[in-house]
């Protein structure tokens, strides 16, 4: 060591320097250049929780609850926060097998890593409480509080719709719902989804290294408060609802009742109907598989979904278009002879009714009469130059009607109904056709083919003697005194209201002395119409239209009872009963009630 | 007025910059602390005696008493007795392997009642300053290849016993005495070799073995073609060649054989071939997110989630830079490198400065010992190094390393002053 070292001083000081600056520039990097770590930190130690508000409350016309809200718990996984954890307890709680358990997180890992999924829906109460308490042995789980619909009576399935977890359509549709969340699939659920669901809350906590939580984050400065779903009033009657159900059980078919000054409906069957509380958390897959496979099918709304022909109830719109087109007058008079109207060698058969005015012809339900009546509306070239200008003009009395469209209320999946157009009749007879070739439409037979919705449209259209306002099921929102005005605009038909007194008239015939005695309710006037759709695949349907009372319209009744024959046997007194329940709240024909709830039709 | 003549001594000759520096570092250490206990909701009491900081108040007032002591005693004393001191730990050291408290899986603590003591801190002084009482007497000696021998034992000895107690890091630290050696004249070439060595053992770690081989009989070709004429040496090249390659099976037998399966996985993540962020590197991992999310100015004190959490691991030990690094951003890395390059810098100035070469050898001894403390705990916190559990000076919680850091500290602070 004779040698002087002391230059190495400088070496060492220089090589720790570029060491210590070469560590600056590392931390440099790390800290300030490279953001993704805050981040990483923030996924760590902030989960955020969603807080599902409680979806709002349907009630009846009557503030009688129809839909109202359970607890119920899911546990919830977020796949970047597993830790291995004791799988075989985990299954043992939840009563899943390991697969299950695996094939769950995959799932959940696909969607995404750090935003919560679904592990396991509606856990009981004891199994929440347990794995609340043991939550830090399952790093990555949660459980969160949720609520599910249920029914206080097994009605109005249909109308009221049914609440399921959003599918991965929702999610892209709309950037509201996350996988996991529930939204209305049909009738009002679906109609006032966001109404009812309210506004999803957020709240940050922190959470430590056991995934336990501790406290929340930055002060709850950024928590956003849940809005809770706001109750709705639908214009159902619960009570009717449930009453026209038990009458239509054992049978199929369809009953619509409105309040015509409103468009209110009141009630709306369509049997077989189901309960609602069968589509509620985890049965709904398995029960949503069984009903649409059941041959009946129950899920399918006959009420607005299904197309008939509207049997001679149709006669009424018809006759107020041949009195509108001046066709007929009130004391015009038709010969019914022959066995019928005659066609070439075809026959609409009838009974010889002899000569009639259209009162008598409502109230003994004539065929002869009405065919005369279509064929002229069809054949008037003083007023319109060819069959196809007067069909057209007839269609769009029709449609003046309600007829032809859908409503696009608050329902869920109206179909429009079929009555065919003129071009269609071009076509089918090569423009070789008059109003023979399609008379049978007049007496509501043939091509014409409308919803039962659509019926009792067009029977509110005659008790408000013009005019109906859309049909539609909710009444009012946020509190039952704030009316629902989005469907509150009368739309006319073009038939003046004087024609309706006629036609009205002839409906009380029906009820007093024609084919519809059976729909006299004591002590209220009533005006009705059978019809007896015929059925190219079986019996004939039973049909009844009825106005009730006659003289102040509360309630208008539509009702068809398939392969239940004639409209007299069936639906007119399935009809009465309706009336008679809705306007006195209790029925006095309780052997005709307990017959026609016993009824069964194959 | 006789008994303040010791403190006007002081005043006059310490150096006031370690001092200050070691303050500073001691009491960002124990406000570290304390926020690494923290919790949120305000139940954290200044003096709570089963907690770390309020331990740690208790190390620091120590250390502080010590530091006097060792400022007031005569520098005779610590220039006399290294020898005794140096077996005295040593002897510690053995007799932990035997009855010591196995903490983090290296059996280097000795447990009396509720405290721990570990000798390996306090041989680091010892060796220090039995090197610097060694060389400073080697000096005259005749035999000077023995006296460099001998020098190498009075190292190697420690890093044997603390490999014995499965204490790998602070085995690592013992290495840093080669900062001294090389000052005081160990061939350059030495430090090429452990250049060499360390490009070697990286690549056979990196990579493989094959490959490793092959670079090295490339370069080793490359070489003897550049350098044909000079035959003399092709015999030394041919060796320099061999050894190389015998040095890289060794590598690769105390990789496979030498380490602990953890070892061996923080080695193998450094390196880029493994990684398990939520397994086995969970905790460098989040070293890294709790350094990496400080940004320039830090989340600010007490803020830091990953340390309030419980992300990081020992993190009022050996990770406490963690908590630096969230709370306090870039900012709080730069106050915390500036006081450890002031420090070490200053210790090397004025052991260059000294006339007395034994505190010029306990000064650059300490100075490497505070680098590799320095540089090896703040490499494994980011990522750099694989995860070695050695202390941050002054700042780490723990009694041992604190008044072993101390004493190393002032027992130079007091030599530099003579």
């Amino acid at each position: 060591m004779a040698q002087d070292n002391s230059k190495r001083y400088y070496i060492i000081v220089a090589a720790l320097g570029i060491l210590l600056a070469a560590y600056t520039v590392h931390l440099f990097r790390l800290q300030v250049l490279n953001t993704s770590y805050k981040t990483k930190a923030d996924e760590n130690a902030i989960r955020e929780i969603t807080i599902h508000p409680a979806r709002g409350f349907i009630y009846d016309r009557n503030d009688s609850l129809l839909v109202y809200n359970d607890a119920a718990y899911d546990l919830m996984v977020v796949p970047k926060e597993l830790r291995p954890f004791d799988t075989s307890e985990l299954c043992r709680v939840l009563d899943l097998d390991i697969e299950d358990v695996r094939k769950k997180i995959e799932k959940a890992k696909k969607y995404s890593g750090s935003v919560p999924s679904l592990f396991k829906q509606q856990i009981s109460k004891e199994d929440y409480g347990y794995l609340q308490e043991k939550m830090s042995e399952f790093p990555g789980f949660f459980v969160q509080s949720r609520t599910l619909r249920s029914y206080p009576q097994p009605i109005a399935a249909h109308i009221l719709g049914y609440v399921s977890e959003v599918d991965e359509q929702d999610v892209e549709n709309d950037s509201y719902y996350r996988m996991g969340d529930y939204i209305g699939k049909s009738g009002i659920e679906k109609a006032y989804e966001p109404i009812l669901r309210g506004v999803k809350g957020k709240r940050k906590v922190l959470v430590d290294v056991h995934n336990r939580e501790m406290g929340s984050y930055n002060n709850g400065e950024d928590d956003i408060v849940a809005v809770p779903g706001t109750s709705i009033w639908s214009t159902l009657d619960m009570q009717l609802q449930r009453y026209g159900e038990e009458l239509m059980a054992g049978k199929r078919g369809a009953i619509v009742a409105i309040e015509p000054k409103t468009g209110e409906i009141l009630c709306l069957v369509s049997s077989p109907n189901y309960d609602p509380n069968l589509l509620v958390g985890t049965a709904r897959p398995k029960n949503y598989g069984k009903l649409v496979t059941d041959p009946e099918k129950p899920l399918f709304n006959r009420a607005l979904q299904a197309a008939y022909p509207p049997g001679s109830t149709f006669k009424l719109a018809n006759g107020l278009i041949a009195l509108q087109d001046h066709i007929i007058t009130p004391s015009t008079v038709y010969s019914c002879s022959g066995g019928g109207y005659h066609l070439g060698n075809h026959v609409v058969h009838c009974h010889n009714c002899g000569g009639l005015n259209i009162y008598s012809a409502i109230q003994r339900s004539c065929n002869t009469f009405f065919c005369r009546a279509y064929y002229n509306i069809l054949s008037n070239r003083v007023k319109y130059k060819n069959i196809d200008e007067a069909y057209t003009a007839w269609l769009d009395y029709m449609s003046s009607m309600g007829f032809l469209q859908v409503f696009d209320t608050d329902l869920p999946y109206e179909l429009k109904g079929r009555i065919p157009t003129a071009e269609y009749f071009d076509k089918k007879y090569n423009n070789s056709w008059n109003g023979n070739t399609v008379v049978s439409m007049g007496i509501g037979q043939g091509e014409a083919a409308v919803t039962p919705l659509q019926m009792a449209n067009m029977l509110a259209v005659i008790a408000n003697k013009g005019y109906y306002i859309r049909p539609h099921v909710v009444r009012a929102i946020g509190n039952r005194d704030s009316l629902n005005t989005q469907f509150s605009d009368k739309i006319y038909s073009k038939i003046e209201p004087r024609h309706f007194e006629t036609v009205l008239q002839g409906m009380k015939q029906v009820v007093t002395a024609g084919t519809g005695r059976g729909a006299q309710i004591p002590g209220i006037e009533v005006a009705g119409k059978t019809g007896t759709a015929q059925n190219p695949h079986g019996r004939d349907h039973s049909v009844f239209a009825l106005i009730a009372p006659a003289n102040d319209p509360q309630i208008v009744v539509f009702c068809l009872v398939e392969n239940g024959g004639f409209g007299a046997t069936v639906a007119c007194p399935i009809a009465s009963l309706m009336a008679e329940y809705y306007l006195n709240r209790k029925v006095e024909r309780t052997d005709l009630e307990q017959r026609m709830k016993e009824m069964k039709i194959k | 007025m006789p008994k303040l003549e010791p403190y006007n001594k002081m005043s006059k000759g310490f150096d006031a910059r370690l001092i200050c520096y070691y303050l500073a570092l001691v009491i960002i250490g124990w406000i570290t602390i304390y926020s690494t206990c923290y919790i949120p909701d305000g139940s954290t009491p200044i003096f709570d005696f089963g907690q770390p900081y309020s331990k740690q108040m208790i190390w620091i007032g120590t250390s502080i008493l010590l530091a006097i002591v060792i400022l007031l005693i005569d520098s005779g004393i610590i220039q006399h007795y290294p020898y005794f001191f140096y077996l005295f730990c040593l002897f510690l050291m053995v007799l932990v392997i035997f009855i010591g408290a196995e903490i983090n899986g290296a059996k280097s603590w000795i447990k009396i009642g509720s405290f721990s003591i570990q000798p390996t801190e306090f041989m680091k002084v010892a060796t220090a300053l039995a090197l610097a009482k060694f060389m400073q007497e080697g000096k005259t000696a005749n035999q000077r290849r023995y006296v460099w021998l001998a020098q190498f034992g009075l190292v190697f000895i420690p890093i044997i016993v603390a490999l014995l107690q499965h204490d790998a890091g602070s085995a690592l630290v013992f290495f840093s005495f080669i900062i001294l050696f090389y000052r005081e004249g160990l061939s350059a070439e030495f430090l090429v070799l452990g250049i060499i060595a360390g490009i070697i053992a990286f690549i056979t770690l990196k990579f493989n073995e094959t490959y490793s081989i092959a670079i090295i009989t490339a370069v080793f070709i490359a070489f003897m073609i550049a350098n044909r004429t000079q035959k003399k040496k092709y015999r030394r090249n041919v060796i320099v060649y061999l050894a190389c390659v015998a040095f890289v099976f060794s590598v690769n037998f105390l990789y496979e054989h030498g380490l602990e399966p953890h070892q061996k996985q923080r080695i193998d993540t450094i390196m880029g071939k493994t990684s398990d962020p939520l397994g086995a590197d969970f905790n460098l991992n989040q070293s890294k997110i709790a350094i990496g999310s400080g940004g320039l100015f830090g989340k600010g004190y007490l803020k830091g989630t990953q340390t309030k959490l419980n992300f990081v691991p020992e993190q009022s030990t050996d990770f406490i830079f963690c908590a630096i690094g969230e709370e306090w951003g870039f900012f709080g890395t730069l106050v915390v490198f500036g006081l450890f390059g002031a420090l070490i810098f200053r210790i090397l100035k004025l052991s260059e400065k000294q006339r007395n070469p034994f505190v010029r050898y306990y000064g650059y001894g300490i100075a490497g010992i505070l680098a590799f403390h320095f540089f090896i705990n703040i490499g494994m916190t980011t990522g750099l190094l694989p995860i070695i559990g050695i202390p941050l000076p002054f700042i780490s919680y723990g009694g041992s390393s604190l008044w072993s850091f101390t004493i190393m500290l002032f027992c130079f602070i007091k030599l530099n002053d003579n």
